[in-house]
């Protein structure tokens, strides 16, 4: 009797075809980063340069995320800016 | 001309010890001469598996920091004419293993033996880089088991750039070994099948191991599985990927599962 069938018969689902898949799915994001420079620590490193050069800013608030989905991936930058920066700029104009 | 064989997994558990000594004899008892060495450093246990626990004098970190010779801290098999153990230090941590002290103790052991067979501890620290760093091939001893399977990735991964070989731009010719394989699982949908894993890792398959308490007796008295139970399924399974190792070409045989008409017809029922 083939093992499909007696799976059929007894009524249960493999779960090694879902092994196989997330392994697959997870090494392959593992191998891409291997080697890399962790790529949103720089990334938060650069940012928080760039924007430091004109607002003044709390670097533990500086948020990146990295999204990744099957189409497109996200990048997500959350920057909390104190308030009093609003207040200068309108001290300047 | 003399092999250094890294015996490695990442993950814990899954056979390093158990295969480092059963490839070790079973090399030893084709005629080659062998060491295996302990790198698991504070945890060492190839000495309790090879049943050499009460004959440890020297360590591999005492030759390595040169407080005693080669020929010392060697320990002879008392079955094997052509097998000697190089147990870990089970006092000292990781730190004591230098690139350099272990290099030199690795070239003296090339000049003296065939096969120099090293246990990787578990981990992808300091004691498991050392333990390939010199390596001319590895052994991946892997489960059927998703955490197996991505432990076993990173390893290779590490192969592939940590070693001496790969910084010179050359392989480690590297080796898959499946352990625990339980067929009756496989046949059920449970467990990775061979397939699987192969495709997966992307390496050549050396053997594979069935489940089987003949493991744990030869473990328990203390004696490389292929000298405990060399007819069982296990030692003739190691028996022939240590004939693949130098070089012979064995066809693979995948354990199949062994049930009688009456199991099938009992196992339907309770199920």
């Amino acid at each position: 009797m083939s093992m499909g069938l007696l799976r059929l018969l007894r009524g249960n689902k493999a779960s090694a075809p879902v092994a196989r898949e997330r392994l697959q799915i997870l090494l392959a994001h593992e191998r891409g980063m291997r080697g890399q420079p962790d790529l949103l620590g720089v990334l938060r490193e650069e940012i928080l340069a760039v924007v430091s050069k004109h607002v003044t800013l709390d670097p533990t608030k500086v948020i990146v995320r990295l999204e990744r989905g099957d189409e497109v991936s996200t990048l997500e930058v959350d920057i909390e800016v104190p308030n009093d920066f609003e207040r200068k700029k309108a001290a300047v104009a | 001309m003399s092999k250094v064989l890294v015996v490695t997994s990442g993950k814990g558990g899954v056979g390093k010890t158990t295969t480092t000594a059963a490839l070790g004899a079973a090399l030893a008892q084709r005629g080659d001469k062998v060491v295996v060495v302990d790198f698991d450093v504070g945890l060492r246990n190839l000495d309790l598996v090879m049943g050499a626990e009460r004959r440890v004098v020297f360590d591999l970190i005492n030759v390595v920091q040169g407080v005693a010779k080669l020929p010392q801290a060697l320990i002879k098999d008392k079955r094997l004419e052509n097998l000697w153990l190089l147990p870990a230090s089970q006092t000292r941590d990781k730190d004591a293993l230098t690139e350099e002290g272990v290099g030199k103790v690795i070239a003296d052991l090339r000049s003296r033996f065939d096969w120099v067979i090293c246990d990787s501890p578990a981990g992808i620290e300091r004691g498991a880089s050392m333990a390939m760093r010199f390596a001319d091939e590895a052994v991946i001893v892997t489960n059927p088991e998703v955490s197996s399977v991505r432990d076993s990735d990173r390893i290779i991964g590490m192969l592939d750039s940590k070693t001496v070989r790969a910084e010179k731009g050359e392989r480690v010719e590297k080796h898959i070994l499946i352990t625990r394989y339980d067929p009756a699982r496989a046949a059920r949908g449970e467990m990775l099948t061979i397939d699987d894993i192969l495709e997966i890792l992307a390496t050549p398959l050396l053997g594979i191991i069935p489940e089987s308490q003949d493991v744990l007796k030869a473990s328990n008295v203390g004696t490389p599985v292929t000298l405990s139970n060399a007819d069982g399924a296990p030692a003739r399974a190691y028996m022939d990927a240590a004939k693949r190792l130098c070089g012979e070409n064995v066809t693979m045989h995948v354990p199949a599962e062994r049930r009688g008409l009456m199991d099938r017809l009992l196992r339907r029922r309770a199920a």
